[in-house]
């Protein structure tokens, strides 16, 4: 499915966060929200799946206004990981999964062989199959967080939105997460817009990369070509070096903060 | 295990019923309550007992679901219909008339029910700014009620001379209700239990944050005013008819959780059954402990029950 958004502009309490922003999103790949805090990365996401409703411009999906398509069968073909979440003390991972289907029942609807097999793939995809009767407050922080990318996957989205997935955890279980979320795009072709905040995740796992700053998308494109220590340097005022690591990875190391902020 | 535990909330309600139909200050056994009865205990069963015990339980049933459903929408556990202004805006308009026209009954009952509704709305339309957030409603709802309670304080002090009546209302009782509430009270109670059962999918993605919720299709702004609507229709449905009982609506839902857990889909049939339990059973201690005086039902409740949720809490958190 193809997500444009066409001339965003957000003004949040007073305060201008996004000026006439303009993307198309490429289908089935990988794209990362890059910027300093503050930039406006989260508020895009939010607008493209309207979890933020005050903007102006048009966000489309196949060409048509997300705001005509409807919340529910919004939620059928995309779902958002958000940061804000909460789940009752005795809610068990294969509960919490189970409200993934929500959008895709009518009223008086059990559940269906279709939810059914949605509920357990996604346990599968996230490793938690022998944890779903445990409750999701006796998790772990890593495992926690795939309780709720689970719960999303179990949605079946077309398009996944993830708000900083990897905040909060330890380096092994960033990778663990980002590993699942690559592996969702590759066998389902799930188009995964995603804010990072770790340069170097943006580099290895996303075939796209956004990079905010004042309000405005500043470069766009692959990786590899526009993640360059210079564009730290203006973003986030650091400076860096650049490894090649033993796979041939560039590998980008923040050393300092530049001296001369402009403010 | 829920299983079980589901089934002796659904026996005590069946316990209830027929404990409150037994005792008074006539005593009618049960196997006269299913065979022969003589004329005198036929009249107090079928007018006086039969009644007062329906109303129990229909403002049992109310209030528990105006609470439960008022614990998700709000996402606070303190929620209970005293903070959608039910309970002021009854006191303030039920009071008010039972002040001007004396005691009449007639007039109480619709006072109170528009004076709940009225607060509730108003304390909606002070919270709503680009739509709904519980914390702006829970404290709109301190505001208003602290306003309305400062002139149900001045109604009670310019018209000391009447202060009995309108004190045992502000508890909540029982006494001498009659098959005419019980017309007043059933079709809310239908009305919103269907309503509210139907929604329990509803309540239950709700708990998991407005993000999430929005994420998975539900219009948040819209499913939390109908709610709440439901919620206000209810409580002021129980309050206008039995008084300002406070505690059915507050603790009733949480014992139910404590119990039961959070699946809306379990947790509403038995916050019903659990409140129209709690409700007979603590209304037929009520009238026959210190008999021939009866106490008013909303003091016995709160001081069994307060501990008792105390003990609850204490075990499992």
């Amino acid at each position: 499915m193809n997500l444009t958004a066409e001339n965003i502009s957000v003004t949040l309490g007073g305060k201008e966060i996004l000026r006439d922003v303009s993307y198309k999103f490429i289908s089935g790949k990988r794209t990362a929200l890059i910027g300093a805090n503050g930039a406006g990365k989260s508020t895009l996401l939010k607008v493209l799946c309207l979890l933020n409703e005050k903007f102006s411009g048009v966000v489309t999906l196949d060409g048509k206004n997300i705001r005509e398509v409807g919340r529910k069968n919004l939620a059928r073909v995309m779902a958002i990981l958000p940061q804000e979440r909460d789940a009752p003390q005795d809610t068990t991972v294969k509960q919490l999964v189970s409200f993934g289907r929500f959008p895709h029942k009518k009223f008086f609807d059990g559940n269906s062989a279709e939810d059914d097999a949605a509920i357990k793939n996604a346990l599968e995809l996230t490793r938690l199959t022998e944890f779903e009767n445990r409750q999701v407050i006796s998790l772990s922080g890593g495992e926690r967080q795939r309780a709720w990318l689970a719960t999303t996957l179990a949605q079946r989205p077309k398009i996944l939105l993830l708000d900083e997935p990897t905040t909060y955890l330890d380096i092994a279980h960033q990778l663990e997460v980002m590993d699942i979320i690559a592996d969702v795009n590759k066998k389902f072709s799930t188009t995964i817009i995603m804010v990072l905040h770790d340069i170097n995740h943006a580099r290895l796992y996303s075939d796209d990369v956004l990079i905010i700053k004042d309000k405005k998308i500043v470069a766009a494109g692959e990786p590899k070509k526009i993640l360059s220590a210079q564009i730290l340097s203006e973003i986030f005022n650091v400076e860096a070096d650049i490894f090649t690591n033993a796979a041939g990875d560039k590998i980008i190391f923040p050393i300092k903060r530049r001296a001369n902020i402009e403010l | 295990m829920r299983t079980i535990k589901f089934s002796l909330i659904c026996a005590a309600a069946v316990a209830g019923f027929f404990f409150s139909l037994m005792n008074g200050s006539v005593e009618i056994p049960l196997t006269q309550i299913f065979g022969e009865l003589d004329e005198t205990k036929r009249q107090i069963l079928m007018n006086i007992r039969l009644p007062r015990t329906i109303v129990a339980m229909l403002v049992g049933v109310n209030l528990s679901l105006s609470g439960a459903i008022l614990q998700a929408v709000m996402k606070n556990p303190l929620a209970d219909p005293h903070i959608i202004g039910i309970s002021s805006g009854a006191g303030l308009f039920g009071i008010f008339v039972m002040m001007i026209f004396g005691d009449a009954g007639i007039l109480v009952t619709p006072a109170a029910f528009i004076g709940a509704m009225l607060a509730a709305t108003l304390i909606y339309i002070l919270a709503w700014k680009d739509g709904i957030r519980p914390i702006r409603v829970i404290l709109a709802g301190v505001a208003v009620s602290a306003f309305l309670g400062a002139g149900i304080s001045a109604l009670l002090i310019f018209y000391s001379d009447k202060v009995h009546g309108a004190l045992l209302w502000m508890v909540g009782g029982l006494s001498a209700r009659s098959w005419q509430h019980v017309e007043i009270l059933l079709p809310y109670s239908i009305a919103g239990t269907l309503l509210t059962f139907l929604s329990a999918r509803h309540l239950n993605v709700l708990q998991l944050g407005d993000e999430v919720a929005t994420g998975l299709g539900v219009r948040v702004n819209l499913v939390r005013t109908i709610l709440t609507a439901i919620a206000a229709l209810l409580a002021a449905s129980a309050v206008c008819v039995v008084g300002l009982l406070g505690f059915v609506g507050l603790i009733v839902p949480h014992t139910a959780r404590l119990i039961l857990g959070s699946d809306y889909k379990i947790l509403l049939p038995g916050a019903a059954f659990l409140g129209a339990a709690v409700v007979t059973i603590s209304d037929t201690f009520a009238r026959t402990i210190f008999a021939p005086t009866e106490l008013p039902v909303g003091i016995l409740m709160a001081m069994l029950g307060a501990p008792f949720f105390l003990y609850l809490l204490r075990r499992e958190l």
